[in-house]
């Protein structure tokens, strides 16, 4: 029987070069089978429409002061909110030990466009669209589970971990802004 | 269960068949002759009222397939098409959605019912993992066929759940966006998940053949928990209880049906009706009925735990609150199976079970609302603690402490004592 010769050889001066084939087929199947398995599941990622859309413009000229609008970038909702003068102030005049991830409002807009807050309008906590000028910090708050931003859309209260996370962007002219 | 087979081929076709696949000695050995204890109460149907439900969904699923579009622009109308359109469509698809809640309310009973007479002691410890696991993909597939109709809530769902592994440290945006296809929910999601939704229904069904496999090893657990020790403790499946689950499936169907025929949506969402829209949240997103108590326990957690953030936190709590029961065969050390026979569990064992309602109540709640006075917040947090308790905690010490009643010294003499005590209180 062939079991009963392949035991009979490990236990020979050949079991050392017998071991070795084993392993280095083994792995050599095991690499084929990733190699093979990588690129089935590589389809499932991002595919080429969805990242040509990575990179827009948008002119913000008409949105008035404590006005904000959600538009879409790479599907994903984004806040553009044209800031009062006193939610920049209420912003500004937060202590840091206040925050769960502090950043500064300086850190939160662009200098010189301190008035724009440009934010990706998902809950950093599972991803809902946060209610504007809602909460107890007259900033955002998010119906599903809770969590409450302030008016620099930093995490105050609630599940979520971090402050709304703001895009890549710059803005072109005074009124275009380019997002991604 | 070892025992003799009793089939006799009746002539020579049989006998022919027999001995290149016995697959018709296999069938009576377990569908018609297998021993089963005598003293199964009702509670023991429900897994013969799951696997009826299998078939349901599986048929009325392989059906709505038939007619319904995967497609971002066409899904949520292609499903409304089913309901007014396609011939008896609106019967086939509140079937499949009214039976998505069924399933999971015989499959709650039926962990219940295992938790309770503890099922799950050797030796069935791989029998209650396996359906654990069904257990497991069942949420799965139920959470990825609530996303294809395609409404609001079905959007919300798979963007809050899809978001659940953006959690993990390093590897979670990757993955997220793996799962997803894109950066948002969108069509490649829609997509994938029609498909996985078509295909883990027969990767469930696979798994209740290795279930009842494991099953047919021990051999049924029975409400007094002792072992089967002769003949005289059992009967053969068929009749009694091929006929028992019958009956059991038939009183299952009449809620069923009421569900179905009356009020197929009122399981539902209202803003289901409302087609998906990535750039508004609905005001109050909820999950289905039956997610509810996992749910509360995600919310929970909206407090860091030393370097763990709130956001992972929930996610570790929440998958905890599953991967637990695949534990529970040693974590509970008590010897004693029946939990009629445990005194002191009893009292923990329905306070479970009303904490997980309780639960349930909490996830369906406003973030920020009250119950019973207290912020739905706190209160979810000591629901979570006890949910937890109850298995690391209160089962391994338990068995440490608690002093059982004295057991039947076997099924039939449990039986025969129960019979006695009643026809002793017909003749006084």
């Amino acid at each position: 029987m062939a079991t009963q010769s392949n035991s009979a050889h490990q236990e020979g001066p050949a079991a050392g070069r017998r071991d070795f084939l084993y392993v280095a087929a083994g792995a050599v199947g095991a690499v084929g089978v990733a190699g093979i398995a990588w690129p089935l599941i590589n389809t499932l990622n991002p595919d080429a429409s969805v990242l040509a859309l990575a990179s827009i413009e948008f002119d913000i000229s008409n949105i008035a002061e404590g006005e904000s609008v959600t538009i879409k970038w790479r599907g994903l909702p984004v806040f553009i909110r044209h800031r009062t003068a006193a939610e920049i102030e209420a912003a500004k005049a937060v202590p840091m030990g206040d925050l769960k991830d502090p950043e500064t409002d300086e850190q939160r807009t662009k200098p010189g466009y301190e008035q724009w807050l440009i934010m990706i309008a998902n809950c950093t906590h599972l991803g809902c669209i946060p209610v504007g000028e809602a909460g107890e910090f007259g900033g955002w708050f998010c119906p599903c589970h809770g969590s409450d931003y302030d008016t620099a859309g930093r995490i105050r209260k609630g599940p979520a971990p971090t402050n709304l996370v703001l895009p890549p962007y710059e803005f072109v002219t005074d009124t275009l802004v380019q997002i991604g | 269960m070892a025992h003799e087979s009793s089939y006799v081929p009746g002539n020579a076709v049989e006998k022919w068949v027999d001995e290149r696949l016995p697959i018709v000695r296999f069938a009576k050995e377990h569908l018609v002759d297998f021993p089963t204890p005598k003293n199964l109460n009702y509670w023991w149907t429900f897994g013969g009222i799951l696997a009826f439900m299998l078939v349901v969904q599986i048929v009325t699923g392989i059906i709505l397939a038939m007619h319904y579009t995967p497609h971002v622009a066409m899904a949520f109308d292609s499903v409304e098409h089913i309901r007014r359109d396609v011939n008896g469509g609106r019967i086939i698809q509140a079937v499949h959605a009214v039976g998505a809640s069924m399933f999971f309310f015989a499959v709650y009973i039926h962990m219940f019912r295992g938790l309770y007479f503890g099922s799950y002691k050797a030796p069935r410890e791989i029998l209650w993992i396996l359906g654990v696991l069904l257990f497991v993909l069942m949420v799965t597939t139920a959470f990825m066929g609530y996303v294809l109709p395609w409404g609001q809530m079905s959007f919300w769902a798979a963007t809050v759940i899809t978001n659940i592994v953006a959690a993990i440290p390093v590897v979670g945006d990757p993955i997220l966006q793996l799962l997803r296809g894109g950066f948002a929910v969108d069509n490649a999601t829609l997509n994938r998940f029609f498909s996985l939704h078509y295909l883990l229904p027969f990767v469930i069904a696979a798994v209740v053949g290795l279930h009842v496999w494991a099953l047919h090893i021990p051999g049924n657990n029975n409400p007094v928990g002792v072992d089967v020790k002769s003949t005289r403790d059992t009967v053969p499946f068929h009749p009694y209880y091929t006929m028992k689950d019958l009956f059991a499936i038939v009183v299952f169907c009449i809620p069923f049906a009421w569900f179905v025929f009356f009020a197929p949506d009122l399981l539902g969402h209202a803003d289901n009706y409302i087609m998906a829209n990535s750039q508004v949240t609905p005001a109050h997103i909820v999950p289905e009925w039956y997610f509810l108590p996992f749910y509360a326990i995600l919310r929970a957690i909206d407090f860091n735990i030393l370097f763990i953030d709130s956001k992972l936190g929930g996610v570790i709590f929440f998958a905890g609150s599953l991967l637990v029961l695949f534990f529970v065969p040693w974590l509970d050390t008590s010897k004693v199976r029946s939990g009629s026979f445990r005194p002191v569990f009893k009292w923990f064992y329905w306070l479970f079970i009303v904490n997980f309602v309780m639960l349930a109540y909490l996830g369906a709640s406003a973030a920020d609302g009250n119950v019973l006075g207290i912020p739905v917040a706190d209160f979810s947090k000591i629901c979570t603690v006890y949910y937890f308790a109850y298995f690391i905690v209160i089962l391994p010490l338990l068995g440490r402490f608690e002093v059982p009643r004295p057991l039947p010294p076997s099924i039939s003499e449990s039986v025969l004592k129960h019979d006695a005590a009643h026809a002793a209180q017909a003749t006084h």
